[in-house]
């Protein structure tokens, strides 16, 4: 079993604290989603993970060591922070060869991650010809070559087309159910309801919500109801006398919150009003993110 | 996915060894680097010695005296080392440059192996080249004056072993001073900017330098540490190779230097 444990790490540049005491931890068998918006510190935490930043406090262990202890660590950890990080003279098959033989795995692991990845095809071309999906993919070979228990995926989704992204989304899910560890990290809440079963998210460097995908939908999203009847106007003042809010929606319908679709049908029952439609709004992911992080995004857009 | 069958359970500093060369032996840049150290080297010496026989016809009875055919067979390390300096920058830079150095971090944490592995790949490549460039030109350089019918040397004449092998070492020592640079700067730009410094300008201003500098110059590259490719003594440096060495120590700290931070460096 490979967790990677978060425990207190803090980064400071100068003055900066870019990651503030942030401590979680990533089990193995699920996919555990690393959100937060740009410049909330995934990055920095991430490289901090595979040690290629050094903590000004606080530790990662992973399996219970420290990155740069292990001793094949291809085995241990596959990571990819940047599917650009490639020499574009090089080809596909020469680049994972290098990286095969520095951890000693035999020859034949470039062949199955090539095949794994559908890279057989061009891995004798040049990466530097690469579309960006087919570098993310050339990027994840690399982290499968050890076979390894733990992998760690810098925003992988990112300018991908959709069949890229369905192509990774079904990746990330089969290694967590391949008994993985699967650390994924991205800006885009909705993209992470798709793929993960636990969240971790940041923001300015400090650790906002550590918690499973349901229960933060639950805790966070403040559900809406979405309610159609032939006199708006008169049921919305019944519904604010029964202490709900109340706004407009499309073609006449009204949003409501504070109260529950179940007291709303009561509300209209008691007062003989007649509704065309009562749908409880599954808050979305997007919101429940934007609620959290209201305070923490780094640069905020003033609305015109 | 297959298990691994045939994983060792310790990646070693033969492992990292492996995948340097492997990175150096699949870019076509370093071929290409390679074929210009001998096509440039090589046209450096046969131009400069075209006009030898000319050159010797108008000589003084004290130039002729000093006549060096050795050391103007090997007058091409001045370009040479600009060229094999640029290999030795980009076995680091070029990694820096695409991000690369990440994966190699990441794939072998221990920094000074990975480093030692690059250093050390450089450093056999630039031994083969440097030595293989020095002899070659010298070859070529004396069968250009042997046929200008001016005085030519020989491989085992008295000093010229020791010329064109001090002249491979030179090379060497250059290669690993630009992957030390490199390492520092983790740009091409301001490596090689800092290698050119070093070769051509430093040299060129000497004359301005305080006195207590001069020892300095004893021992710089394109001065005094490149005595060693004359076989005509010279007076100012009656033993050459002690010269060299002394470069090699200077290319030595600078290499500390390089270990020193890349190790401490976030990547």
């Amino acid at each position: 079993m490979t967790t990677i444990d978060v425990r207190g790490l803090t980064k400071r540049y100068g003055p900066d604290t870019v990651v503030d005491d942030v401590s979680f931890t990533v089990e193995p068998g699920q996919v555990t989603g690393f959100l937060g918006p740009n410049g909330a510190g995934k990055s920095t935490t991430m490289k901090m993970i595979t040690g290629l930043a050094t903590p000004t406090s606080g530790d990662v262990t992973i399996g219970g060591r420290r990155y740069r202890d292990l001793p094949v660590p291809l085995t241990e950890v596959g990571a990819l922070l940047d599917a650009g990080a490639v020499h574009g003279g090089r080809t596909a098959r020469d680049h994972l060869l290098a990286l095969a033989a520095s951890n000693g795995l035999p020859r034949r692991r470039v062949d199955e991650v090539l095949a794994r990845t559908g890279l057989e095809g061009v891995a004798g071309k040049r990466a530097g010809g690469f579309s960006l999906g087919m570098r993310q993919r050339l990027g994840i070979a690399a982290t499968l070559l050890g076979d390894p228990r733990a992998l760690i995926f810098d925003e992988p989704l990112n300018g991908l087309d959709p069949e890229g992204i369905r192509w990774i989304r079904d990746l990330l899910r089969s290694l967590a159910r391949e008994g993985r560890s699967v650390l994924v990290s991205s800006h885009l809440m909705n993209e992470m309801a798709l793929s993960a079963d636990h969240l971790v998210v940041i923001g300015r460097g400090r650790l906002i919500a550590d918690t499973g995908m349901s229960e933060f939908l639950r805790a966070n999203g403040e559900g809406t109801v979405l309610v159609r009847t032939q006199e708006p106007g008169a049921f919305a003042v019944r519904l604010t006398e029964a202490g709900a809010t109340v706004r407009e929606g499309l073609e006449s319908s009204l949003v409501v919150s504070g109260l529950s679709s179940d007291e709303i049908g009561r509300l209209a029952a008691f007062h003989g009003v007649a509704l065309s439609e009562l749908t409880p709004q599954r808050a979305s992911l997007e919101d429940a993110f934007m609620e959290l992080t209201r305070d923490s995004v780094e640069y905020q857009g003033v609305a015109a | 996915m297959s298990t691994l069958t045939s994983t060792p359970t310790r990646a070693t500093f033969g492992h990292a060894l492996r995948a340097e060369w492997i990175k150096l032996r699949s870019l076509r840049s370093t071929w290409y680097t390679l074929a210009c150290l001998f096509a440039v080297g090589l046209g450096v010496t046969s131009l400069a010695l075209s006009s030898a026989g000319t050159d010797y016809a108008d000589a003084s009875a004290a130039d002729r005296a000093a006549w060096d055919p050795t050391n103007l067979s090997l007058t091409t390390y001045i370009v040479a080392q600009l060229i094999i300096g640029v290999l030795g920058i980009l076995v680091v830079t070029s990694e820096y440059a695409t991000g690369l150095m990440q994966t190699s971090v990441m794939a072998t944490p221990r920094r000074l192996r990975l480093l030692a592995a690059k250093v050390v790949v450089a450093a056999a490549v630039a031994v083969v080249a440097g030595q293989l460039l020095m002899l070659t030109s010298f070859l070529l350089g004396q069968a250009i004056l042997s046929a200008q019918d001016v005085p030519h040397a020989a491989l085992g004449d008295p000093g010229v072993l020791s010329a064109v092998i001090g002249g491979g070492v030179y090379l060497t020592a250059i290669a690993l001073l630009a992957a030390g640079l490199g390492t520092i700067m983790r740009a091409t730009a301001g490596a090689l900017a800092t290698l050119v410094g070093i070769v051509f300008l430093v040299p060129a201003l000497a004359g301005l330098f305080p006195s207590w500098l001069e020892g300095l110059i004893d021992v710089w590259p394109t001065r005094g540490a490149a005595a060693v490719l004359a076989t005509v003594p010279d007076p100012e440096y009656p033993d050459p190779w002690l010269n060299l060495g002394g470069m090699c120590l200077g290319v030595a700290a600078v290499l500390v230097a390089a270990f020193v931070l890349f190790r401490r460096r976030d990547v």
